[in-house]
């Protein structure tokens, strides 16, 4: 459009030049003042318009050049406005006095929630413990899995030791030689521990896991007390070990040049094949096998999501008419309080706690290749069988019923969880 | 019948010889009529099945395979555990929800509306506890986006393990999410209180056992992310932290927090379990990286995959792959056939979405030798996916998290597909 402008202007400046350089010839011929004075005249006008002309010239592109600005710039902010927005809907609006929606949260019930702990400290409650009444705790309450020494029990955590390998090629990252912060410690064995029975633990009995935690790790000695006085004096280990995420300055810069298209390497090996090779679904090709040593390693074999193997079981295991499919199924719902250590159902495997097919009338201890505690070995070697007064007895108060048992389970306090887990687990056969 | 097609393939070409003897030349001969058109089939002349059969309808059985998988041997118990997308056997960008990845802490839980609470305390004006249907009231926003936990490829760090897209990658998924800003909430309750907002947090806690809880710098939650409460268009579903979840675009899946419970204005990151013994990358020399929060740009070819051989001839073939970038759009996928020495652009299926997959797909023609397939996404910063060995270069093996490198295939000639390394 400012293109189509300069044209008109042009023609008006040539059109000046010309009635110049006119002016001039007429001048040097034998004339008349008045002929020259009309045409003074005429050129004083013609030029006058000129500038008229020039001036109303620069004012439209003037303006011209204002709305294409004006344009330029709505353009691009459409732009940057559809860029920054995936555009299946507008930016939802803001009312800047609120919607007065919800309502004032009390004070008991941020105390409930509001439980997180501080690497300073803050938000810890008041209490303390100590290495002797932690190995006490630990033992009954976190031992069946992080092992009574915290070493960890088959895939569980590993909770002491590994220090100086975190160079190594394979690091062993515990609270003792990874965790930078001893509040760490505490929340999340306040808020999540123990797995299946979470925040239950007392403000004490936490500090003195926690103890204990520094003391397996040989951070404290047996004689440590933990409390909320001298809890932020407390130096982690690897506390100075993290750094903040640098890739912007490390890798981007690096790795953000136009990639090479054609001969980027002269050859093309290859290093490495997978280890595990059966994966592929049965229905889905045959396994590939090739030369990989897979002897070594955990053998991989893709199994169809688990979801109907309780449900299907409960069915084909055929429970006796007697039991009613209500209770059944609230069993089903209760044994989620001990499905993290014991499975039930075909193919169920020991895992931290012993498989439970066929419980009713098994002999106590008898599970092939589960490392009974001391009790266990006893009552099996007494004969003693799992009747149901016997269930009954020890999923009420498991501590009390068999003393020494690693079951860290604080036991079924209502009489029809009790009737529901005992129908649930007879339905895996008697 | 071509003498490369032979025993792995037997399963895909049954039924499918006569298409199977085509090649590069053109439409193939049938030598005898197919049966399947010259009689009436059963499905042809029998009538189906009505409507409300299944009133909540479930893939075909044909389909039955489509599935989340699980590696039993990564974790101590399904509880506290992690499987994975399908991600080979799928297209298109939206991942249904059904076959999203799952990853819980302390197990999924079963929370209903009517006992859901959301509270929204620390240095607000006016602590808040919201309903349900309190959140419903809020304008909501609709948006794609990618949820990739960090530990993606992590298997893969010191050497090709698994074999299957599914399982070096399909801990990813990609919903189209309906929710409410996290400003939106937190204007509700009054920033003032928290004075100037630069160095402040939020820390997001979810409702169930492990009460998993993330801390999200402020610049972050009062930009794009969502307290979401429907996925492709339906609630979310159980798995996925039925019935809020939290929404952080183009951040480690733990930090969307599922079946959300507590929002708390701070001043300080709460450094929880999973920000700093978990979550955080042990580099070469032993020291960790914390607050690894983005997702960098990464692709994989999705099929052919091991789990997705090639079960035609030689001619026309589509190599299909899915590519992200935790810091916009995809901008450009290349393809390798030959293991990195020759590149080619891909088609991009559609303009990327900021922080959500895009499809991507190369078509060609398979010659029937063998290729080292690879793909490398660039996203609108000019960022680049690194190979394994420039991100080993960069921190070691050990670091678990934030694998990105660029996958290979080894497609041989017979079509079967392995997981393998190059130099």
């Amino acid at each position: 459009m400012s293109k189509s402008l300069s044209q008109i202007v042009l023609p008006v400046a040539g059109g000046t030049a010309l009635a110049l350089s006119l002016a001039l010839v007429v001048a040097n011929l034998d004339y008349g003042q008045n002929k020259i004075s009309s045409l003074e005249g005429r050129l004083e006008q013609a030029s006058m318009r000129a500038d008229e002309a020039a001036g109303k010239a620069r004012e439209e592109a003037a303006v011209t050049a204002e709305l294409e600005a004006k344009i330029a710039e709505i353009q691009a902010d459409a732009k940057v406005r559809a860029a920054s927005n995936p555009g299946l809907t507008e930016y939802a609006p803001k009312r800047e006095s609120g919607y007065g929606l919800g309502r004032k949260a009390r004070t008991e019930e941020i105390a409930a929630w509001d439980i997180d702990v501080l690497p300073d400290g803050r938000g810890l409650p008041q209490g303390r413990g100590d290495v002797f009444t932690g190995e006490e705790v630990f033992a009954e309450k976190c031992a069946s899995c992080h092992g009574d020494f915290a070493e960890g029990v088959d895939n569980w955590p590993v909770l002491a030791g590994g220090f100086d390998t975190l160079a190594d090629k394979d690091p062993v990252k515990t609270v003792g030689s990874y965790w930078p912060h001893l509040s760490t410690v505490w929340d999340y064995v306040h808020r999540s521990m123990p797995f299946g029975e979470a925040q239950t633990l007392t403000p004490d009995e936490t500090y003195a896991i926690v103890a204990y935690i520094l003391y397996s790790n040989d951070l404290v000695d047996d004689e440590f007390e933990l409390s909320h006085e001298n809890f932020s004096g407390f130096e982690m280990y690897n506390k100075g070990g993290f750094l903040i995420d640098d890739r912007p300055e490390r890798e981007y810069a690096r790795w953000s040049s136009e990639p090479c298209m054609e001969n980027c390497k002269p050859s093309v090996e290859i290093t490495m094949r997978a280890t595990f090779l059966d994966v592929t679904p049965e229905n889905g090709g045959e396994s590939v096998m090739n030369d990989a040593k897979a002897d070594d390693t955990p053998t991989f074999v893709a199994k169809a999501a688990t979801s109907d193997a309780t449900g299907g079981e409960a069915e084909t295991a055929a429970p006796s008419p007697a039991i009613d499919p209500a209770l059944l199924a609230s069993g089903e719902k209760v044994f989620k309080k001990c499905k993290a250590c014991h499975a039930v159902g075909e193919g169920a495997k020991n895992k931290s706690g012993p498989q439970l097919n066929g419980l009713i009338g098994r002999p106590m201890g008898a599970v092939e290749g589960f490392k009974y505690s001391k009790v266990f070995v006893a009552a099996h070697g007494e004969g003693r069988i799992w009747d149901e007064t016997a269930l009954t007895e020890f999923l009420a108060k498991p501590k009390s019923y068999m003393k020494g048992t690693k079951m860290s389970f604080s036991g079924l306090k209502k009489e029809e969880d009790l009737a529901a887990i005992k129908a649930y687990l007879k339905s895996f056969g008697e | 019948m071509d003498s490369k097609m032979k025993t792995s393939r037997r399963t895909f070409l049954k039924g499918s010889v006569a298409l199977a003897g085509g090649s590069v030349a053109g439409a193939a001969v049938a030598n005898e009529a197919d049966p399947l058109i010259t009689e009436v089939q059963e499905w042809a002349s029998a009538t189906g099945v009505g409507v409300d059969e299944t009133p909540y309808g479930m893939p075909i059985s044909f389909e039955k395979d489509v599935v989340r998988r699980n590696v039993e041997w990564l974790t101590a118990s399904p509880i506290s555990s992690i499987n994975f997308t399908p991600i080979h056997a799928l297209d298109g960008t939206i991942t249904p929800q059904g076959c999203a990845f799952e990853r819980h802490h302390s197990g999924a839980i079963e929370l209903r509306k009517e006992d859901f609470r959301l509270m929204v305390n620390g240095l607000v004006d006016t602590p808040l506890v919201f309903s349900y249907q309190d959140l419903e009231r809020f304008p909501r926003e609709n948006h794609v986006y990618f949820c990739e936990c960090a530990a993606n490829t992590g298997m893969e760090w010191a050497g090709a393990q698994l074999n299957g897209a599914q399982f070096t990658h399909g801990m990813i998924h990609n919903m189209e999410y309906t929710g409410v800003p996290l400003r939106t909430l937190l204007n509700e309750a009054g920033l003032g209180a928290a004075g100037d907002l630069t160095g402040k947090w939020v820390y997001v806690e979810g409702a169930d056992a492990s009460s998993n809880g993330r801390s999200i710098p402020m610049e972050k939650a009062l930009d794009d992310v969502l307290v979401a409460f429907k996925a492709n268009g339906e609630a979310l579903r159980m798995e996925h932290g039925y019935p809020v979840r939290l929404v952080v675009p183009g951040w480690e899946g733990n930090m969307w927090v599922k079946w959300l419970r507590r929002i708390e204005v701070t001043d300080a990151a709460v450094e929880s379990r999973e920000e700093t013994s978990k979550y955080t990358d042990v580099y070469e020399d032993g020291t960790a990286r914390k607050w690894t929060w983005v997702m960098d740009a990464k692709s994989v070819i999705t099929s052919p995959s091991p789990q997705m051989p090639v079960s035609h001839a030689p001619g026309p073939m589509v190599i299909s792959g899915l590519a992200w970038s935790g810091h916009g759009k995809i901008t450009r996928v290349d393809v390798s056939r030959d293991g990195g020495i020759t590149w080619q652009k891909a088609r991009l299926g559609k303009q990327g979405d900021s922080k959500a997959l895009t499809r991507f797909y190369l078509d060609g023609d398979w010659d029937g030798k063998a290729m080292l397939l690879q793909s490398r996404a660039m996203d609108e910063t000019g960022y680049v996916q690194p190979t394994k060995q420039q991100l080993r270069d960069s921190r070691g093996e050990n670091s678990v998290y934030h694998n990105n490198c660029i996958q290979t295939w080894y497609v041989d000639e017979n079509g079967v597909v392995e997981n393998v390394e190059v130099s």
